[in-house]
């Protein structure tokens, strides 16, 4: 949010892109592409995407190339098995009786340049095992870590973590 | 459609864990506090109230269980908004 | 089909229950976020793939709710967290001299 001034202009495809997810999202909603539904809901989308889209600077972040859809998938899957593990970890934690948890903050530094992918960066490590975003300060992240073992490095290990997520993040973020 | 044994339990699973969330939000000792479990709270109950949409079989209850989604999300944000110091 | 449902809503509402007890064992503000978060988050998703198999028809609403409360749960918490590092509050430390403390010494410092 702080740096939102950065954020690329949107080109028309950007435009079509937002449409696009307006019109998918009214579909969802609705549940029944009937052809009223089709026509009203294009009209709806149209609207709001003219009216908002100098809003939604956001969307500047998406990349909109042939295989964007293909690594959206890829971190999709990635993401999932990052989420499972992190609630077996956090089952095993919770139900200890010995509580095992040492916290310590860790700052990283991300590649990712727009705000909508230090957005899902930061969404991403707070859903993995042991890590919780606390902060975006341009490109570093604040990184809570819910037991910080002895001998381990950490920043490393952060940086690991940021890593594994930006290789898919990339594919379809700026 | 009527609840099995199973469907029963987890009823009641949720219904405990909604009590245990009530219990953070009751001792506090902080107003973060109390905002992180308001959250969890009302995430658990968005995902019950598609339970309740199943268990009386109307989709109506979706719809309500989407509006409350967000009216929750956008409250906790505003709330963190609301007690965070410091930065101007 | 019905068992299989079941055996999802079961596996949410266990994630719900322990993100639960997390909320109330863990000793500082920013562990419960942590406990809370991931495992409501994954309880509510287990849940709603629960009761999309028993109602295959409502896909698409559901959809939307999952996808919501998976864009919208780490992004409240991160808020929350953002909040109270802004106020100051450091995260707990385990006292050297008792090891099974459970009492976090900043708490009072914030509200």
């Amino acid at each position: 949010m702080d740096n939102i001034s950065r954020e690329p202009p949107l080109t028309l495809p950007h435009y079509l892109f937002i449409f696009a997810t307006a019109n998918l999202l009214w579909l969802l909603l609705v549940g029944e592409p009937s052809r009223q539904e089709l026509i009203l809901g294009g009209l709806v989308s149209l609207v709001v995407t003219l009216v908002s889209a100098p809003h939604l600077l956001i969307f500047g972040g998406v990349k909109l190339r042939i295989d964007a859809p293909l690594h959206l998938l890829r971190y999709l899957g990635y993401f999932f098995v990052a989420l499972i593990r992190a609630n077996l970890d956090m089952a095993r934690r919770i139900l200890s009786p010995s509580l095992p948890i040492n916290p310590r903050m860790v700052e990283v530094e991300t590649g990712l340049r727009s705000t909508l992918g230090r957005l899902m960066l930061a969404n991403s490590i707070t859903l993995t095992p042991g890590t919780l975003s606390v902060d975006v300060k341009d490109n570093h992240i604040l990184v809570h870590w819910v037991d910080a073992s002895p001998g381990v490095d950490l920043e490393a290990a952060t940086r690991e973590i940021a890593a594994g997520f930006e290789r898919y993040l990339g594919g379809f973020l700026r | 459609m009527t609840l099995n044994p199973l469907e029963l339990i987890v009823a009641a699973m949720l219904g405990v864990a909604v009590l245990l969330g009530m219990l953070r939000l009751i001792l506090g000792p902080t107003a973060p506090d109390r905002i992180v479990s308001a959250d969890t709270i009302s995430v658990i109950i968005t995902a019950g109230l598609t339970g309740l949409a199943a268990w009386l079989g109307s989709a109506l209850y979706l719809d309500v269980a989407l509006i409350y989604g967000i009216l929750a999300f956008v409250g906790v944000v505003a709330l963190a908004r609301t007690i965070e110091g410091g930065r101007q | 089909m019905r068992l299989l449902a079941d055996l999802f809503l079961l596996i949410g509402a266990a994630f719900a229950l322990l993100g639960a007890l997390g909320l109330l064992r863990m000793p500082d503000t920013y562990n419960r976020i942590q406990a809370g978060t991931k495992a409501v988050t994954l309880g509510a998703l287990s849940f709603i793939l629960g009761i999309g198999l028993l109602y295959p028809e409502w896909w698409a609403k559901l959809l939307v709710i999952a996808g919501f409360i998976l864009f919208t749960n780490p992004v409240g918490s991160s808020s929350i967290a953002r909040a109270i590092h802004l106020a100051g509050i450091q995260p707990w430390q385990r006292a050297a001299s008792d090891p099974q403390a459970l009492k976090a010494p900043q708490e009072d410092k914030s509200a």
